[in-house]
């Protein structure tokens, strides 16, 4: 299914090196402002990730405030309907605040506890982050302000409302095109102004190094139970992994731990919007040009003249021109396949899964949902395919009610 | 050919006078009113135009020159219409120094030696890509000193001893010293901290240091020149450009000139 022929002898559990290149990916892109704190979280990240201490905190929390492990749950009722493969839902939407983004802002608090600053920024995009920032801040008394976009604010409503209920601010931004990237922009204004007092969690698995990477770490614990999960309830590693794609946190988290597994097929699915070929879609793995953006060396929308495009997608998480430096490596690598999903597809799929399984999955999974079905179709009844559910679809319900004509209050 | 920009800071140092380096975006507010705004900027005693490359995403301005590049990018500027605008200014300026200071995209879209060799045939002497610190900037670096552009770099109150003596074995022309740990237009200058940091560099360097970001007038120009070799002036032009927008160039650019003798008076005067 995959052609491994040029990444089979790579070890990717040893990317990125020491200055967070992973290929010609990554690095270090900011204004020399920045570097003396992005130095100072790398050095400090290296120091505790291997530390029993810190690792011990994390896995307390994972288990006692997220509640973990999340399920690796077998859709059987979907499967069948599908008609092939067998469909696992690792469900990240059952964790506490409804999302895969609280693994990595546990994690990051943690690491601005140990830091001793006070405050903490985000940006976030459909809020799920901004959620998740607002209420680790919330739980260890740090003051927190969350950067999002004008035009995601009017999406994703109650999760503003969520946002404040925590305690957090929420700074709308009015720059640029009003979403996520303008939030990460207005973000690293904020934090190089404050760096003295104020840590920076981003959401994703993109920005100048160490990010990728500490991001990264911290949502593999995705792919690890998933593993595990796997052999213990199919006894043997699943053949496909599906996971969908705007920064790429959560595919990272599941995908990684898995890399090194030749026979495990991975597909990350990134937002088609209104279809790839119109150039109105969100997906630069599929129709982007590599460039500098956000700190980082990585696979972009952008015209002619190297400006960053407006992107289109019915997800408010995925609406970003850009993706994680690691996904681009390993696009080029040919070890994951990168492939786009229509919103009306996506749309379907959140409609099936609400229907058969009783489950609401996020617009944002409803594309891995869409092309795992497609994939399972072409497989048959004895292969496995595992896709992560990367959060609920409570938030989205207004966006769909609209879609219907229908007046919720 | 000895490089404008050294030429010219080497006869300033022997006039023992302090540069102004002024900045703009290209195409700001329209395309129509940069030349004749460099034109008068250098008329009214500036000594290096620094011209900004509108970019998407401007990470590292505040709100005046993002919406600087904006106001820019809403008229389509791009890269190359900012070398064509040098290429004109150069027709009756064969003398001011030009600094082009933008983001490392745009640039990457061109191409680094197609970037350098289009920029050096339109008369620019100097480049400044905010988002490229030294460990990322070698490819750049090598593709501009190939053609004789100097490459000018910032050092910021946190950089270390080493990355400034990094920093310095890239740099050429002159460094920018960042006075402050923010954004371009904020806050205000701590000139004690500005005092020391400089004399720390100079052990490193021997370079020019001219000092940017919270210099907003002749006085704070004026507070500067006692410890650096010249003052970067951006936002409180690209903020006249704003609130001006729709006046005629004639006025905008008259505005500009003001501004600019004003803050060359301040800098003369210390």
């Amino acid at each position: 299914m995959n052609d491994l022929t040029n990444s089979a002898d790579i070890d990717y559990s040893c990317f990125p090196d020491d200055r967070g290149h992973f290929g010609i990916y990554g690095g270090r892109f900011v204004s020399e402002t920045l570097i003396f704190a992005l130095d100072e979280l790398a050095e400090m990240y290296q120091r505790l990730k291997d530390d029993p201490g810190f690792q011990a905190e994390f896995d307390k929390d994972m288990a006692h405030y997220i509640g973990r492990p999340s399920p690796l749950y077998h859709a059987e009722r979907w499967s069948q309907r599908v008609g092939g493969a067998q469909l696992y839902l690792k469900r990240e939407d059952l964790n506490h605040t409804g999302a895969h983004k609280v693994n990595n802002t546990i994690g990051q608090a943690l690491l601005a506890k140990y830091s001793g600053k006070k405050r903490i920024i985000a940006e976030t995009g459909a809020g799920q982050h901004g959620v998740a920032s607002a209420t680790v801040a919330a739980r260890l008394g740090l003051e927190c302000e969350v950067f999002m976009g004008e035009e995601d604010v009017r999406r994703q409503s109650l999760n503003v409302y969520r946002m404040k209920l925590l305690g957090a601010t929420v700074n709308e931004v009015q720059s640029g095109t009003r979403t996520l990237k303008d939030a990460m922009n207005e973000a690293m204004r904020d934090w190089v102004t404050n760096v003295d007092d104020t840590f920076y969690i981003i959401g994703t698995v993109a920005g100048p190094h160490p990010y990728p990477q500490l991001v990264r770490d911290f949502q593999s614990i995705i792919g690890r139970e998933a593993r595990e999960q796997c052999l213990a309830q199919i006894g043997r590693l699943p053949d496909v992994l599906v996971a969908c794609v705007g920064g790429g946190s959560n595919a990272i988290g599941l995908f990684h731990p898995f890399l090194n597994d030749e026979n495990v097929a991975m597909y990350g699915v990134e937002a088609g919007g209104e279809g790839v070929e119109t150039g109105r879609h969100a997906a630069p793995l599929s129709d982007g040009i590599p460039g500098v953006l956000h700190g980082n060396r990585t696979y972009l929308m952008e015209d002619q003249n190297g400006q960053i495009i407006e992107t289109h997608s019915i997800s408010a998480g995925l609406d970003y021109p850009g993706v994680g430096p690691e996904h681009s490596w390993l696009k080029d690598l040919g070890r994951v396949n990168y492939v786009a999903v229509n919103d009306d597809e996506a749309l379907a799929a959140f409609r099936e899964l609400t229907l058969i399984e009783g489950i609401m999955p996020a617009l944002e999974s409803s594309h891995a949902l869409a092309y795992a079905k497609k994939l399972a179709q072409s497989m048959s009844s004895d292969r496995s395919l595992v896709v992560n559910l990367s959060g609920r679809g409570d938030k989205d319900i207004l966006t769909i009610a609209a879609m219907d004509g229908i007046k919720v209050s | 050919m000895i490089n404008r920009i050294t030429q010219r800071m080497q006869a300033l140092k022997e006039a023992n006078r302090k540069a102004l380096v002024t900045y703009i975006v290209s195409g700001d507010p329209t395309p129509d009113v940069t030349l004749n705004a460099i034109q008068e900027l250098v008329a009214k005693g500036a000594d290096i135009i620094e011209l900004g490359i509108p970019f998407s995403d401007p990470m590292a301005e505040g709100p005046v020159i993002q919406r600087g590049h904006e106001r820019a990018l809403a008229h389509h500027v791009s890269l190359k219409s900012t070398l064509a605008l040098v290429k004109q200014f150069r027709e009756t300026d064969n003398e001011t120094p030009v600094v082009l200071m933008g983001y490392a995209n745009p640039v990457e879209r061109m191409g680094y030696s197609e970037f350098a060799t289009a920029a050096f045939a339109a008369g620019v002497d100097g480049v400044l890509t905010v988002d490229l610190p030294p460990e990322e900037a070698v490819g750049l670096n090598k593709a501009l000193r190939n053609v004789g552009l100097q490459n000018i770099f910032l050092l910021s109150p946190t950089t270390t001893v080493q990355r400034i003596r990094d920093i310095a074995s890239l740099a050429s022309g002159f460094v920018y010293y960042v006075s402050l740990k923010g954004v371009t237009g904020a806050g205000h200058l701590d000139l004690g901290s500005v005092k020391d940091k400089l004399g720390h560099i100079r052990q490193y360097t021997d370079l020019p240091i001219c000092v940017g970001f919270g210099i907003k007038d002749g006085n704070s120009a004026n507070a500067v020149a006692e410890y650096a070799d010249g003052a970067v002036v951006g936002s409180v032009f690209v903020d006249k450009m704003g609130t001006l927008e729709n006046e005629s160039s004639q006025t905008i650019v008259q505005a500009i000139g003001q501004l600019a003798a004003e803050i060359r008076y301040g800098l003369d005067g210390y």
